[in-house]
């Protein structure tokens, strides 16, 4: 069964808090993940394959750069989540 | 004094090792004789013909917090809390720049580790066969790249006059030390982090070194395994951690009224020429490292009170050791307290140089030499040609200026030789 908004931002904030350790309650849709997260480029790509696991979904590397808030990836897992 | 020949002293030290996790515990575990060997008891050691080693006392997750310690190697955790340590305890309050006593630009680090990230290597290889090249770790090539904890000791302290990683087996962390002295004495740093770290408790390299017949099989008994100069002696003991220094120039710490431990005096280096693994039997690279050392410094014989000697606990490198220092120091050797204490730590490979660097300096400070544990029969040829530290730490000579020595040397037939000296 396909992830609501909600299921998506809570799963998002558990993987930041994982890598970055940020508090979950900190991991908002309008948050930036570089600006705001702590999460670096590579850490990123961390953030990306741990989503893709929980989300069953598919994203390409050249779809990560327009991932810039924790909205951007909640709109696209909800777009293309299998 | 000329800027190619400046004096270079130590403000600062750090360590984490099998006898605690930081300098002070493990000065305490060194002076009361204390083993740091024990027996390995994760799933893997089962199969394996060495199963005892000399694990961290503190884990390093317990002190890096974990979003900072999953991205470096255990190696890199390591050097990151050793060097850390050592810049509180030499007095910066903050990275270069910021702290106000030293500019970037006159900060080097040199850390050196002899395998660099293999657990981290090995580990994203299991990944990748398990669970394919999607899993891989994107952190895998800063980890395991053996200027790791360098570069990222140089990231934490600010420093941008050079971060260097000299590879030399088990004589890496001294070579480091050694560069350190050098970047200060020639004038391109007033100040450098330097020491060397390592974490290979894993069952490939427990594996290849018990193959090699390097390592001691003396499960039943860990913390009577590692036994230098004794006659039962049957290979090292595997260690793990880090050691480091904060060295500065003379005058560098004298401007910000830094407490000195002791002078840094130079390095005697040579290469024995002889054998991939097998150490030359007479000591003479050696040899030629200790008469590079009293060439190139103004070390007097008379001065040095002790060694902290590479001493590993193999049957032929032990000895060989000994014969170098009676053949270069003649009847000196007689006022040369003679201390193993990789009896006590196991092997760190490329971080011995550092946490026995940070021995040989305390040692110096506080003028007590620590014992070699587990000599129950000391070999003849050891008796014969040097004075080892039994059982008991020594007291060194309470006045006068002494000095004191630390041997590293390491696969390739890489020797390292630093002098220090109480100021």
């Amino acid at each position: 069964m396909a992830a609501t908004q909600e299921e998506i931002v809570a799963g998002l904030a558990e993987i930041v808090n994982e890598i970055a350790g940020i508090p979950v309650e900190d991991v908002q849709l309008d948050k930036s993940f570089t600006d705001d997260l702590d999460v670096d480029s590579l850490s990123m790509v961390e953030v990306v394959v741990a989503a893709e696991e929980r989300f069953d979904v598919k994203i390409p590397d050249d779809d990560v750069k327009n991932l810039k808030t924790v909205g951007d990836a909640t709109e696209y897992i909800l777009k293309h989540q299998g | 004094m000329s800027p190619t020949n400046r004096t270079v002293v130590v403000t600062g030290i750090g360590a984490t090792t099998p006898l605690g996790g930081d300098a002070a515990s493990t000065w305490e575990g060194l002076v009361a004789g204390r083993s740091g060997v024990g027996p390995l008891e994760q799933e893997w050691a089962a199969e394996q013909a060495v199963r005892i080693a000399a694990q961290a006392a503190v884990e390093p997750g317990e002190v890096i917090p974990r979003p900072q310690a999953r991205r470096l190697d255990r190696s890199a955790q390591f050097a990151l809390i050793a060097a850390k340590e050592a810049w509180a305890d030499a007095g910066f309050t903050g990275p270069a720049g910021e702290d106000g006593n030293v500019e970037p630009e006159r900060l080097g680090a040199v850390i050196a580790s002899g395998i660099g990230g293999v657990t981290t290597l090995l580990d994203q290889y299991d990944v990748l066969k398990e669970k394919g090249v999607r899993r891989v770790s994107p952190h895998t090539v800063p980890m395991l790249m053996p200027n790791g904890p360098a570069a990222n000791v140089g990231l934490a302290v600010g420093a941008r006059a050079g971060v260097h990683t000299p590879v030399s087996a088990c004589a890496s962390g001294a070579e480091a030390i050694g560069y350190a002295i050098e970047m200060i004495r020639t004038g391109r740093a007033d100040v450098v982090v330097a020491g060397g770290t390592e974490a290979a408790v894993h069952p490939l390299p427990i594996a290849a070194f018990g193959n090699m017949m390097a390592m001691s099989k003396n499960n039943d008994d860990p913390q009577g395994a590692s036994r230098p100069y004794d006659t039962a002696r049957d290979g090292f003991v595997l260690g793990e951690g880090a050691g480091v220094l904060v060295l500065e120039s003379a005058e560098h710490a004298a401007q910000r009224g830094a407490r000195v431990y002791a002078e840094a005096v130079g390095q005697g280096i040579s290469a024995d020429g002889h054998d991939i693994v097998q150490p030359e039997p007479e000591g003479r690279g050696i040899s030629q490292a200790l008469r590079h050392l009293l060439d190139n410094t103004d070390l007097d014989p008379a001065e040095i009170v002790h060694v902290n000697a590479h001493a590993t606990s193999t049957p032929a490198g032990d000895i060989a050791e000994l014969k170098a220092l009676r053949s270069v120091f003649g009847d000196d050797t007689d006022h040369i307290a003679v201390s193993a204490t990789k009896s006590m730590t196991g092997h760190l490979l490329g971080g011995a140089g550092g946490v026995e660097s940070v021995a040989t300096v305390l040692a110096l400070y506080h003028r007590i030499a620590p014992p070699t544990i587990n000599v129950e029969n000391l070999d003849p040829e050891a008796e014969a040609n040097a004075d080892v530290v039994r059982d008991e730490a020594r007291k060194l000579p309470v006045e006068g200026r002494i000095a004191a020595l630390n041997d590293s040397f390491g696969f390739g037939g890489h020797n390292v030789v630093l002098a220090f000296r109480t100021v």
